[in-house]
Protein backbone atom coordinates (compact mmCIF):
# COMPACT_ATOMS: atom_id res chain seq x y z
CA UNK A 1 0.00 0.00 0.00
CA UNK A 2 0.98 3.53 -1.02
CA UNK A 3 1.11 6.11 1.57
CA UNK A 4 0.51 9.78 1.45
CA UNK A 5 3.50 12.03 2.06
CA UNK A 6 1.68 13.42 5.24
CA UNK A 7 1.29 10.15 6.54
CA UNK A 8 4.65 9.23 6.00
CA UNK A 9 6.13 12.51 7.82
CA UNK A 10 3.67 12.02 10.59
CA UNK A 11 4.69 8.09 10.76
CA UNK A 12 8.48 9.39 10.69
CA UNK A 13 8.05 12.29 13.07
CA UNK A 14 5.29 12.02 15.09
CA UNK A 15 4.47 15.08 17.26
CA UNK A 16 3.93 14.68 20.63
CA UNK A 17 4.40 11.19 21.25
CA UNK A 18 4.14 10.90 24.98
CA UNK A 19 2.00 10.68 28.33
CA UNK A 20 0.64 13.49 30.77
CA UNK A 21 -0.38 12.29 34.28
CA UNK A 22 -3.90 10.95 34.07
CA UNK A 23 -4.64 11.71 37.58
CA UNK A 24 -3.96 15.57 37.08
CA UNK A 25 -7.43 17.83 37.55
CA UNK A 26 -6.58 19.33 34.12
CA UNK A 27 -5.44 16.67 32.08
CA UNK A 28 -7.86 14.58 29.79
CA UNK A 29 -7.67 11.00 28.78
CA UNK A 30 -9.28 9.19 26.02
CA UNK A 31 -8.57 5.83 25.22
CA UNK A 32 -10.54 4.79 22.16
CA UNK A 33 -10.28 1.60 20.12
CA UNK A 34 -9.29 -2.29 20.93
CA UNK A 35 -6.33 -4.49 20.49
CA UNK A 36 -8.04 -7.10 18.24
CA UNK A 37 -9.58 -4.62 15.82
CA UNK A 38 -5.64 -3.91 15.40
CA UNK A 39 -5.90 0.30 16.87
CA UNK A 40 -5.89 1.95 20.01
CA UNK A 41 -5.82 5.26 20.24
CA UNK A 42 -4.99 7.09 23.56
CA UNK A 43 -5.04 10.79 23.58
CA UNK A 44 -4.34 13.74 26.38
CA UNK A 45 -4.90 17.25 27.05
CA UNK A 46 -3.59 19.54 29.54
CA UNK A 47 -6.32 22.43 29.62
CA UNK A 48 -5.53 25.66 30.92
CA UNK A 49 -8.43 26.64 33.57
CA UNK A 50 -8.49 30.02 32.83
CA UNK A 51 -9.04 30.01 28.75
CA UNK A 52 -10.20 26.87 28.34
CA UNK A 53 -6.99 26.42 25.41
CA UNK A 54 -5.50 23.30 25.33
CA UNK A 55 -2.13 23.95 26.30
CA UNK A 56 -0.37 20.57 25.81
CA UNK A 57 -1.33 17.17 24.06
CA UNK A 58 0.20 13.46 23.55
CA UNK A 59 -1.15 10.43 22.27
CA UNK A 60 0.07 6.92 21.97
CA UNK A 61 -1.36 4.86 19.35
CA UNK A 62 -0.98 1.11 18.80
CA UNK A 63 -2.21 0.59 14.84
CA UNK A 64 -1.37 1.15 11.31
CA UNK A 65 0.50 3.89 10.17
CA UNK A 66 -2.52 5.65 9.15
CA UNK A 67 -3.82 5.75 12.66
CA UNK A 68 -0.59 6.57 14.20
CA UNK A 69 -0.72 9.89 11.50
CA UNK A 70 -4.44 10.85 12.23
CA UNK A 71 -3.60 10.60 16.06
CA UNK A 72 -0.66 12.21 15.63
CA UNK A 73 -2.48 15.29 13.55
CA UNK A 74 -5.01 15.14 15.90
CA UNK A 75 -2.78 16.66 19.07
CA UNK A 76 -1.38 19.05 16.41
CA UNK A 77 -4.29 20.34 15.77
CA UNK A 78 -5.96 20.63 19.16
CA UNK A 79 -2.93 22.23 20.97
CA UNK A 80 -3.72 26.11 21.09
CA UNK A 81 -7.54 25.34 20.30
CA UNK A 82 -10.29 26.14 23.12
CA UNK A 83 -12.33 22.66 23.74
CA UNK A 84 -14.85 24.23 22.09
CA UNK A 85 -12.97 24.82 18.78
CA UNK A 86 -11.00 20.84 19.13
CA UNK A 87 -14.93 19.95 19.09
CA UNK A 88 -15.80 21.37 15.34
CA UNK A 89 -12.69 19.10 14.67
CA UNK A 90 -14.34 16.25 11.94
CA UNK A 91 -12.97 13.34 11.12
CA UNK A 92 -13.32 14.15 7.39
CA UNK A 93 -10.69 17.10 7.99
CA UNK A 94 -8.47 14.05 9.01
CA UNK A 95 -9.31 12.60 5.82
CA UNK A 96 -8.31 15.17 3.46
CA UNK A 97 -5.39 16.74 5.39
CA UNK A 98 -3.69 13.12 5.23
CA UNK A 99 -5.28 12.33 1.86
CA UNK A 100 -6.81 9.29 3.64
CA UNK A 101 -7.80 6.04 1.17
CA UNK A 102 -11.44 4.85 1.94
CA UNK A 103 -10.27 1.76 3.45
CA UNK A 104 -8.72 4.03 6.57
CA UNK A 105 -11.49 6.38 7.45
CA UNK A 106 -11.75 4.62 10.46
CA UNK A 107 -8.46 5.47 11.62
CA UNK A 108 -9.79 9.31 11.46
CA UNK A 109 -12.83 8.29 12.73
CA UNK A 110 -11.02 6.80 15.92
CA UNK A 111 -8.96 10.06 16.05
CA UNK A 112 -11.97 12.33 16.31
CA UNK A 113 -13.11 9.94 18.60
CA UNK A 114 -9.94 10.14 21.49
CA UNK A 115 -10.16 13.74 20.74
CA UNK A 116 -13.82 14.02 22.22
CA UNK A 117 -13.42 11.16 25.05
CA UNK A 118 -10.38 13.13 26.37
CA UNK A 119 -12.45 16.69 26.50
CA UNK A 120 -15.55 14.75 27.89
CA UNK A 121 -13.20 13.15 30.54
CA UNK A 122 -11.78 16.35 31.64
CA UNK A 123 -15.51 17.76 31.46
CA UNK A 124 -15.94 15.08 34.02
CA UNK A 125 -12.97 15.85 35.89
CA UNK A 126 -14.11 19.64 36.28
CA UNK A 127 -17.87 18.69 36.84
CA UNK A 128 -16.95 16.72 39.84
CA UNK A 129 -14.57 19.29 41.26
CA UNK A 130 -17.12 21.97 41.14
CA UNK A 131 -19.26 20.22 43.12
CA UNK A 132 -16.76 19.83 45.76
CA UNK A 133 -16.13 23.03 46.22
CA UNK B 1 22.02 1.22 -12.11
CA UNK B 2 23.32 0.12 -8.71
CA UNK B 3 22.04 2.68 -7.11
CA UNK B 4 18.89 1.38 -7.56
CA UNK B 5 19.76 -2.26 -7.01
CA UNK B 6 21.13 -0.72 -3.39
CA UNK B 7 17.82 1.00 -2.62
CA UNK B 8 15.92 -1.76 -2.84
CA UNK B 9 14.62 -3.25 0.04
CA UNK B 10 16.33 -6.91 1.28
CA UNK B 11 13.70 -9.40 0.06
CA UNK B 12 12.27 -11.63 2.89
CA UNK B 13 9.20 -12.98 1.18
CA UNK B 14 10.13 -16.32 -0.35
CA UNK B 15 6.82 -18.30 0.12
CA UNK B 16 5.58 -15.39 -1.89
CA UNK B 17 7.63 -15.92 -4.66
CA UNK B 18 10.54 -16.37 -5.68
CA UNK B 19 13.12 -15.01 -7.78
CA UNK B 20 14.03 -17.34 -11.27
CA UNK B 21 17.38 -18.89 -10.70
CA UNK B 22 19.76 -17.37 -13.80
CA UNK B 23 20.00 -21.14 -14.56
CA UNK B 24 16.54 -21.36 -14.98
CA UNK B 25 15.84 -18.30 -17.26
CA UNK B 26 19.18 -19.18 -19.22
CA UNK B 27 18.13 -22.82 -20.10
CA UNK B 28 14.27 -21.13 -20.73
CA UNK B 29 15.46 -18.87 -23.47
CA UNK B 30 16.42 -20.50 -26.38
CA UNK B 31 12.49 -21.40 -26.50
CA UNK B 32 11.19 -18.14 -27.18
CA UNK B 33 13.48 -17.85 -29.80
CA UNK B 34 14.89 -20.31 -31.84
CA UNK B 35 13.21 -23.55 -30.53
CA UNK B 36 9.33 -22.06 -30.50
CA UNK B 37 7.73 -25.49 -31.69
CA UNK B 38 4.67 -26.78 -30.62
CA UNK B 39 5.11 -30.24 -29.17
CA UNK B 40 2.27 -31.30 -30.37
CA UNK B 41 3.11 -30.76 -33.91
CA UNK B 42 4.56 -34.16 -34.93
CA UNK B 43 5.66 -33.55 -38.33
CA UNK B 44 8.65 -31.56 -38.72
CA UNK B 45 11.74 -31.22 -36.59
CA UNK B 46 10.79 -28.08 -34.61
CA UNK B 47 7.47 -29.71 -33.09
CA UNK B 48 9.94 -32.69 -32.15
CA UNK B 49 12.45 -30.60 -30.53
CA UNK B 50 9.73 -28.89 -28.35
CA UNK B 51 8.61 -32.17 -27.29
CA UNK B 52 11.92 -33.57 -26.82
CA UNK B 53 12.56 -30.49 -24.28
CA UNK B 54 9.08 -31.10 -22.75
CA UNK B 55 10.09 -35.00 -21.69
CA UNK B 56 13.04 -33.93 -20.10
CA UNK B 57 11.21 -31.43 -17.72
CA UNK B 58 8.68 -33.77 -16.68
CA UNK B 59 11.57 -36.26 -16.12
CA UNK B 60 13.20 -33.56 -13.84
CA UNK B 61 9.91 -33.02 -12.13
CA UNK B 62 9.11 -36.46 -11.86
CA UNK B 63 12.52 -37.52 -10.08
CA UNK B 64 12.36 -34.69 -7.55
CA UNK B 65 9.38 -36.07 -5.72
CA UNK B 66 10.10 -39.76 -6.84
CA UNK B 67 7.47 -39.91 -9.74
CA UNK B 68 7.45 -41.51 -12.93
CA UNK B 69 7.27 -39.14 -15.97
CA UNK B 70 4.32 -40.22 -16.90
CA UNK B 71 2.84 -39.31 -13.88
CA UNK B 72 3.13 -35.72 -14.39
CA UNK B 73 0.67 -32.97 -15.47
CA UNK B 74 1.96 -29.54 -16.52
CA UNK B 75 -0.65 -26.68 -15.30
CA UNK B 76 -0.63 -23.25 -14.86
CA UNK B 77 0.55 -23.27 -11.60
CA UNK B 78 -0.50 -24.85 -8.11
CA UNK B 79 -4.03 -22.94 -8.01
CA UNK B 80 -4.91 -24.70 -10.86
CA UNK B 81 -2.99 -27.77 -9.65
CA UNK B 82 -5.18 -27.92 -6.45
CA UNK B 83 -8.47 -27.34 -8.64
CA UNK B 84 -7.93 -29.89 -11.06
CA UNK B 85 -7.19 -32.69 -8.05
CA UNK B 86 -10.26 -31.78 -6.11
CA UNK B 87 -12.72 -30.97 -8.68
CA UNK B 88 -11.05 -33.87 -10.96
CA UNK B 89 -11.35 -36.52 -8.42
CA UNK B 90 -14.72 -35.40 -6.85
CA UNK B 91 -15.88 -35.57 -10.38
CA UNK B 92 -14.59 -38.63 -11.14
CA UNK B 93 -15.38 -40.45 -8.21
CA UNK B 94 -18.69 -38.61 -7.13
CA UNK B 95 -20.68 -42.21 -7.53
CA UNK B 96 -18.29 -44.13 -5.19
CA UNK B 97 -18.85 -41.26 -2.57
CA UNK B 98 -19.78 -37.31 -1.79
CA UNK B 99 -16.86 -36.91 1.24
CA UNK B 100 -14.10 -34.69 1.16
CA UNK B 101 -11.58 -34.35 4.34
CA UNK B 102 -9.86 -31.21 4.58
CA UNK B 103 -8.33 -28.89 7.00
CA UNK B 104 -8.96 -25.22 7.85
CA UNK B 105 -5.41 -23.92 7.61
CA UNK B 106 -5.35 -25.07 3.79
CA UNK B 107 -4.46 -22.31 0.77
CA UNK B 108 -7.29 -21.19 -0.31
CA UNK B 109 -7.08 -22.93 -3.94
CA UNK B 110 -7.90 -26.00 -1.79
CA UNK B 111 -10.29 -23.87 0.51
CA UNK B 112 -12.65 -22.80 -2.22
CA UNK B 113 -12.16 -25.43 -4.23
CA UNK B 114 -13.90 -27.83 -1.54
CA UNK B 115 -16.55 -24.77 -0.74
CA UNK B 116 -17.06 -25.05 -4.54
CA UNK B 117 -17.69 -28.91 -4.07
CA UNK B 118 -19.77 -28.11 -1.22
CA UNK B 119 -22.54 -26.33 -3.94
CA UNK B 120 -22.24 -29.58 -5.88
CA UNK B 121 -23.82 -31.80 -3.42
CA UNK B 122 -20.59 -32.83 -1.53
CA UNK B 123 -20.02 -32.62 1.85
CA UNK B 124 -16.72 -31.47 3.12
CA UNK B 125 -14.70 -32.42 6.88
CA UNK B 126 -12.65 -29.36 7.93
CA UNK B 127 -10.57 -31.05 10.32
CA UNK B 128 -9.70 -28.10 13.08
CA UNK B 129 -5.84 -27.45 14.01
CA UNK B 130 -4.08 -26.96 17.63
CA UNK B 131 -2.67 -23.94 18.55
CA UNK B 132 0.75 -24.90 16.45
CA UNK B 133 -1.19 -25.70 13.35
CA UNK B 134 -1.22 -29.32 13.96
CA UNK B 135 -4.06 -31.61 12.67
CA UNK B 136 -4.92 -34.91 15.26
CA UNK B 137 -4.43 -37.77 13.20
CA UNK B 138 -6.95 -39.55 15.48
CA UNK B 139 -9.50 -37.00 14.27
CA UNK B 140 -8.49 -37.80 10.63
CA UNK B 141 -9.05 -40.92 11.10
CA UNK B 142 -12.40 -40.70 13.08
CA UNK B 143 -12.96 -38.00 9.87
CA UNK B 144 -12.90 -40.63 7.49
CA UNK B 145 -16.54 -42.47 6.39
CA UNK B 146 -17.42 -45.28 4.13
CA UNK B 147 -18.53 -42.53 0.96
CA UNK B 148 -14.98 -40.50 1.38
CA UNK B 149 -13.16 -40.27 -1.23
CA UNK B 150 -10.77 -37.96 -1.19
CA UNK B 151 -8.53 -36.45 2.15
CA UNK B 152 -6.07 -32.96 0.83
CA UNK B 153 -3.72 -31.56 2.98
CA UNK B 154 -0.90 -29.31 2.43
CA UNK B 155 2.51 -30.76 3.03
CA UNK B 156 3.59 -27.07 4.86
CA UNK B 157 1.41 -23.97 5.76
CA UNK B 158 2.62 -20.98 3.38
CA UNK B 159 1.80 -18.96 6.45
CA UNK B 160 3.39 -20.69 9.47
CA UNK B 161 5.02 -23.38 7.99
CA UNK B 162 4.08 -25.87 10.18
CA UNK B 163 4.37 -29.47 8.54
CA UNK B 164 1.61 -31.83 8.72
CA UNK B 165 2.56 -35.22 9.23
CA UNK B 166 2.55 -36.60 5.51
CA UNK B 167 4.05 -40.07 5.66
CA UNK B 168 1.12 -40.80 8.46
CA UNK B 169 -1.53 -39.52 6.54
CA UNK B 170 -0.63 -41.14 3.22
CA UNK B 171 -0.22 -44.20 5.92
CA UNK B 172 -4.20 -43.78 7.58
CA UNK B 173 -5.49 -42.87 3.70
CA UNK B 174 -3.72 -45.69 2.00
CA UNK B 175 -5.42 -48.11 4.88
CA UNK B 176 -8.67 -47.13 4.20
CA UNK B 177 -8.83 -46.88 0.68
CA UNK B 178 -9.03 -42.84 0.13
CA UNK B 179 -7.04 -40.87 -2.28
CA UNK B 180 -4.62 -38.69 -0.58
CA UNK B 181 -3.98 -35.47 -2.50
CA UNK B 182 -0.95 -33.27 -1.26
CA UNK B 183 -0.76 -29.44 -1.84
CA UNK B 184 3.21 -29.48 -1.39
CA UNK B 185 3.68 -26.15 -3.27
CA UNK B 186 5.83 -24.82 -0.11
CA UNK B 187 7.53 -28.04 1.11
CA UNK B 188 8.90 -28.50 -2.24
CA UNK B 189 12.76 -27.89 -2.32
CA UNK B 190 12.67 -27.74 1.76
CA UNK B 191 11.69 -31.07 2.78
CA UNK B 192 12.15 -34.14 1.02
CA UNK B 193 9.10 -35.17 -0.13
CA UNK B 194 8.65 -38.61 -1.86
CA UNK B 195 5.17 -39.75 -4.01
CA UNK B 196 5.71 -43.46 -2.69
CA UNK B 197 7.01 -42.97 0.38
CA UNK B 198 4.51 -40.54 1.87
CA UNK B 199 2.17 -42.41 -0.11
CA UNK B 200 0.66 -39.68 -1.81
CA UNK B 201 -1.80 -40.10 -5.06
CA UNK B 202 -1.91 -36.20 -6.07
CA UNK B 203 0.49 -33.54 -5.63
CA UNK B 204 0.53 -30.24 -6.29
CA UNK B 205 3.52 -28.06 -7.02
CA UNK B 206 4.26 -24.25 -9.01
CA UNK B 207 7.09 -23.06 -10.40
CA UNK B 208 7.36 -19.63 -9.05
CA UNK B 209 8.43 -20.68 -5.08
CA UNK B 210 11.41 -22.76 -6.30
CA UNK B 211 13.54 -20.61 -8.40
CA UNK B 212 11.31 -21.15 -11.64
CA UNK B 213 9.31 -19.14 -13.58
CA UNK B 214 5.44 -17.56 -12.85
CA UNK B 215 2.34 -19.56 -14.31
CA UNK B 216 3.51 -23.11 -14.44
CA UNK B 217 3.12 -25.80 -11.99
CA UNK B 218 2.91 -29.68 -12.13
CA UNK B 219 0.02 -31.92 -10.47
CA UNK B 220 1.78 -35.31 -10.15
CA UNK B 221 -1.11 -38.18 -10.52
CA UNK B 222 -0.43 -41.37 -9.61
CA UNK B 223 -0.57 -44.03 -12.16
CA UNK B 224 -0.24 -47.45 -10.33
CA UNK B 225 -1.51 -48.60 -6.99
CA UNK B 226 -3.84 -47.60 -7.29
CA UNK B 227 -4.42 -45.48 -10.07
CA UNK B 228 -6.16 -42.73 -9.53
CA UNK B 229 -8.24 -40.69 -12.82
CA UNK B 230 -9.94 -37.63 -13.11
CA UNK B 231 -12.03 -35.47 -14.96
CA UNK B 232 -10.10 -32.70 -16.74
CA UNK B 233 -11.23 -29.30 -16.17
CA UNK B 234 -10.15 -27.95 -19.06
CA UNK B 235 -11.41 -29.47 -22.64
CA UNK B 236 -10.05 -29.22 -25.60
CA UNK B 237 -7.13 -30.75 -27.76
CA UNK B 238 -6.69 -34.01 -25.22
CA UNK B 239 -3.11 -32.93 -24.15
CA UNK B 240 -1.43 -34.04 -20.75
CA UNK B 241 -3.31 -37.51 -21.83
CA UNK B 242 -6.61 -35.64 -21.68
CA UNK B 243 -6.30 -34.04 -18.37
CA UNK B 244 -5.54 -30.71 -19.25
CA UNK B 245 -5.65 -29.67 -22.84
CA UNK B 246 -3.90 -25.98 -23.97
CA UNK B 247 -1.02 -25.91 -26.19
CA UNK B 248 1.91 -26.37 -23.61
CA UNK B 249 3.50 -23.69 -22.06
CA UNK B 250 7.27 -24.73 -23.36
CA UNK B 251 9.53 -21.94 -22.14
CA UNK B 252 7.90 -22.33 -18.72
CA UNK B 253 7.81 -26.14 -18.35
CA UNK B 254 11.57 -25.58 -19.66
CA UNK B 255 11.80 -23.36 -16.47
CA UNK B 256 10.23 -25.94 -14.22
CA UNK B 257 12.11 -28.64 -14.87
CA UNK B 258 15.28 -26.94 -14.67
CA UNK B 259 14.42 -25.39 -11.34
CA UNK B 260 13.42 -29.27 -10.27
CA UNK B 261 16.71 -30.34 -11.13
CA UNK B 262 18.87 -27.74 -9.70
CA UNK B 263 16.81 -28.88 -6.27
CA UNK B 264 17.87 -32.06 -6.95
CA UNK B 265 21.45 -30.98 -6.80
CA UNK B 266 21.74 -28.71 -4.06
CA UNK B 267 18.42 -28.46 -2.13
CA UNK B 268 20.74 -30.17 1.37
CA UNK B 269 22.89 -27.44 1.39
CA UNK B 270 19.99 -24.82 0.21
CA UNK B 271 18.04 -26.15 3.45
CA UNK B 272 21.09 -25.96 5.71
CA UNK B 273 21.70 -22.20 4.49
CA UNK B 274 18.79 -21.18 5.22
CA UNK B 275 17.98 -22.73 8.55
CA UNK B 276 21.32 -21.27 9.41
CA UNK B 277 20.32 -17.60 8.75
CA UNK B 278 16.48 -18.48 10.21
CA UNK B 279 17.89 -19.26 13.48
CA UNK B 280 20.18 -16.54 13.30
CA UNK B 281 17.37 -13.79 12.60
CA UNK B 282 14.90 -15.38 15.12
CA UNK B 283 17.68 -16.02 18.14
CA UNK B 284 19.05 -12.73 17.47
CA UNK B 285 15.89 -10.81 17.75
CA UNK B 286 13.99 -12.97 20.68
CA UNK B 287 17.31 -12.46 22.71
CA UNK B 288 16.88 -8.14 22.08
CA UNK B 289 12.94 -8.02 22.31
CA UNK B 290 10.58 -9.15 24.92
CA UNK B 291 6.89 -10.32 24.20
CA UNK B 292 7.93 -11.72 20.74
CA UNK B 293 6.39 -15.23 19.85
CA UNK B 294 6.92 -17.70 17.60
CA UNK B 295 3.93 -18.75 15.47
CA UNK B 296 2.92 -22.32 14.14
CA UNK B 297 5.22 -25.49 14.92
CA UNK B 298 8.36 -24.12 16.21
CA UNK B 299 9.76 -28.43 16.36
CA UNK B 300 8.37 -28.84 13.42
CA UNK B 301 8.04 -26.33 10.52
CA UNK B 302 10.09 -25.20 7.19
CA UNK B 303 13.52 -24.37 7.73
CA UNK B 304 13.85 -21.66 6.22
CA UNK B 305 11.18 -19.26 7.93
CA UNK B 306 9.72 -18.00 11.02
CA UNK B 307 6.35 -16.21 11.59
CA UNK B 308 6.81 -13.83 14.97
CA UNK B 309 4.35 -12.00 16.97
CA UNK B 310 5.54 -8.88 18.48
CA UNK B 311 3.27 -8.37 21.22
CA UNK B 312 1.53 -4.44 21.37
CA UNK B 313 2.47 -3.25 18.15
CA UNK B 314 0.60 -3.67 14.93
CA UNK B 315 1.77 -5.82 12.14
CA UNK B 316 1.51 -2.78 8.69
CA UNK B 317 2.85 0.01 11.17
CA UNK B 318 5.91 -2.09 11.95
CA UNK B 319 5.86 -2.96 7.98
CA UNK B 320 6.13 0.52 7.30
CA UNK B 321 9.36 0.85 10.04
CA UNK B 322 11.57 -1.87 8.66
CA UNK B 323 12.08 0.20 5.37
CA UNK B 324 14.40 -2.02 4.07
CA UNK B 325 12.89 -5.00 4.46
CA UNK B 326 10.07 -7.03 1.89
CA UNK B 327 8.09 -9.35 4.09
CA UNK B 328 4.67 -9.49 5.26
CA UNK B 329 2.16 -9.61 8.02
CA UNK B 330 -0.51 -11.46 8.92
CA UNK B 331 -2.28 -8.03 10.13
CA UNK B 332 -5.62 -7.65 8.37
CA UNK B 333 -4.27 -3.64 7.07
CA UNK B 334 -2.74 -5.70 4.78
CA UNK B 335 -5.33 -7.42 3.45
CA UNK B 336 -8.16 -6.49 1.63
CA UNK B 337 -10.42 -7.82 3.71
CA UNK B 338 -9.92 -5.93 7.51
CA UNK B 339 -9.51 -9.47 8.98
CA UNK B 340 -6.97 -11.02 10.41
CA UNK B 341 -4.49 -14.16 9.31
CA UNK B 342 -7.47 -16.91 9.08
CA UNK B 343 -4.52 -19.34 9.41
CA UNK B 344 -3.06 -17.82 12.80
CA UNK B 345 -7.13 -17.52 14.43
CA UNK B 346 -7.59 -21.18 13.13
CA UNK B 347 -4.81 -21.98 15.73
CA UNK B 348 -6.31 -19.89 18.16
CA UNK B 349 -3.96 -16.88 18.17
CA UNK B 350 -5.56 -14.08 19.81
CA UNK B 351 -6.73 -11.40 16.97
CA UNK B 352 -4.40 -8.87 18.55
CA UNK B 353 -1.10 -11.42 17.99
CA UNK B 354 -2.23 -11.99 14.65
CA UNK B 355 -2.41 -8.72 14.11
CA UNK B 356 1.04 -8.21 15.08
CA UNK B 357 2.41 -10.96 13.01
CA UNK B 358 5.32 -10.70 10.54
CA UNK B 359 6.19 -13.54 8.66
CA UNK B 360 9.92 -13.85 7.53
CA UNK B 361 10.74 -16.10 4.59
CA UNK B 362 14.28 -16.91 3.07
CA UNK B 363 16.17 -18.23 0.49
CA UNK B 364 18.36 -19.38 -1.62
CA UNK B 365 19.96 -15.58 -2.57
CA UNK B 366 19.39 -14.52 1.32
CA UNK B 367 22.98 -13.46 2.59
CA UNK B 368 24.02 -13.66 6.07
CA UNK B 369 24.73 -9.40 6.33
CA UNK B 370 21.00 -9.35 5.14
CA UNK B 371 20.18 -11.26 8.11
CA UNK B 372 21.96 -8.74 10.49
CA UNK B 373 20.45 -5.47 8.69
CA UNK B 374 17.20 -6.98 9.29
CA UNK B 375 17.65 -8.16 12.93
CA UNK B 376 18.53 -4.79 13.39
CA UNK B 377 15.71 -3.10 11.49
CA UNK B 378 12.97 -5.20 13.29
CA UNK B 379 14.65 -4.38 17.08
CA UNK B 380 14.15 -0.60 16.15
CA UNK B 381 11.06 -0.62 14.54
CA UNK B 382 9.53 -2.95 17.62
CA UNK B 383 11.42 -0.69 20.04
CA UNK B 384 10.38 2.42 18.40
CA UNK B 385 6.24 1.25 18.00
CA UNK B 386 6.19 0.44 21.51
CA UNK B 387 7.93 3.71 23.00
CA UNK B 388 4.57 4.65 21.17
CA UNK B 389 1.85 2.16 21.78
CA UNK B 390 -0.54 2.63 24.80
CA UNK B 391 -0.87 -1.11 24.90
CA UNK B 392 2.65 -1.77 25.77
CA UNK B 393 2.73 1.34 28.55
CA UNK B 394 -0.54 -0.03 30.17
CA UNK B 395 1.58 -3.46 30.26
CA UNK B 396 4.63 -1.71 31.68
CA UNK B 397 2.38 -0.60 34.40
CA UNK B 398 1.27 -3.82 35.48
CA UNK B 399 -2.10 -3.81 33.56
CA UNK B 400 -3.54 -6.92 32.64
CA UNK B 401 -4.99 -5.98 28.96
CA UNK B 402 -7.82 -8.52 29.39
CA UNK B 403 -9.35 -6.81 31.99
CA UNK B 404 -9.78 -3.62 30.70
CA UNK B 405 -13.11 -2.58 29.19
CA UNK B 406 -12.19 -1.49 25.17
CA UNK B 407 -14.51 0.62 23.01
CA UNK B 408 -14.46 -1.49 19.98
CA UNK B 409 -15.83 -0.21 17.03
C1 LIG C 1 0.28 -23.70 -0.20
C2 LIG C 1 0.02 -23.01 -1.50
N1 LIG C 1 -0.83 -23.56 -2.38
C3 LIG C 1 -1.09 -22.97 -3.55
C4 LIG C 1 -0.52 -21.77 -3.92
C5 LIG C 1 -0.85 -21.15 -5.24
O1 LIG C 1 0.20 -21.30 -6.14
P1 LIG C 1 0.22 -20.59 -7.56
O2 LIG C 1 0.61 -19.18 -7.31
O3 LIG C 1 1.24 -21.33 -8.34
O4 LIG C 1 -1.14 -20.71 -8.16
C6 LIG C 1 0.37 -21.16 -3.03
C7 LIG C 1 0.99 -19.86 -3.34
O5 LIG C 1 0.60 -18.83 -2.83
C8 LIG C 1 0.63 -21.79 -1.79
O6 LIG C 1 1.47 -21.22 -0.91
Amino acid sequence: MAYSEKVLDHYNNPRNVGSLDKKEADVGTGIVGAPECGDVMKLQIQVDKETGQIVEAKFKTYGCGSAIASSSLATEWVKGKTIDEALKIKNSDIVEELSLPPVKIHCSVLAEDAIRAAIEDYKKKQGTKDQEQ
Amino acid sequence: MKQNIRKRPIYMDYNATTPCDPKVVEAMLPFFTEKFGNPASRSHAYGWEAEEAVSMARRQVADLIGAGPKEIVFTSGATESDNLAIKGVAQMYGEKGKHVISCVTEHKAVLDSCKRLETWGYEVTFLPVDARGRIDLDELKKAIRDDTILVTLMAANNETGTLHPIEKIGEITREHGVLFHCDATQAIGKVDIDVDRAKIDLLSLSGHKIYGPKGVGALYVRRRNPRVRLVAQIDGGGHERGMRSGTLAVTQIVGLGKACSLLQEGMKQEVEHCRTLRDRLETSIMDQLDYVYINGDPDNRLPSMTNLSFAYVEGESLIMGMKDLAVSSGSACTSASLEPSYVLKAAGVEDELAHSSIRFSLGRFTKEEEIDVAVEQVVSAVRRLREMSPLYELVQEGVDLKTVQWEAH
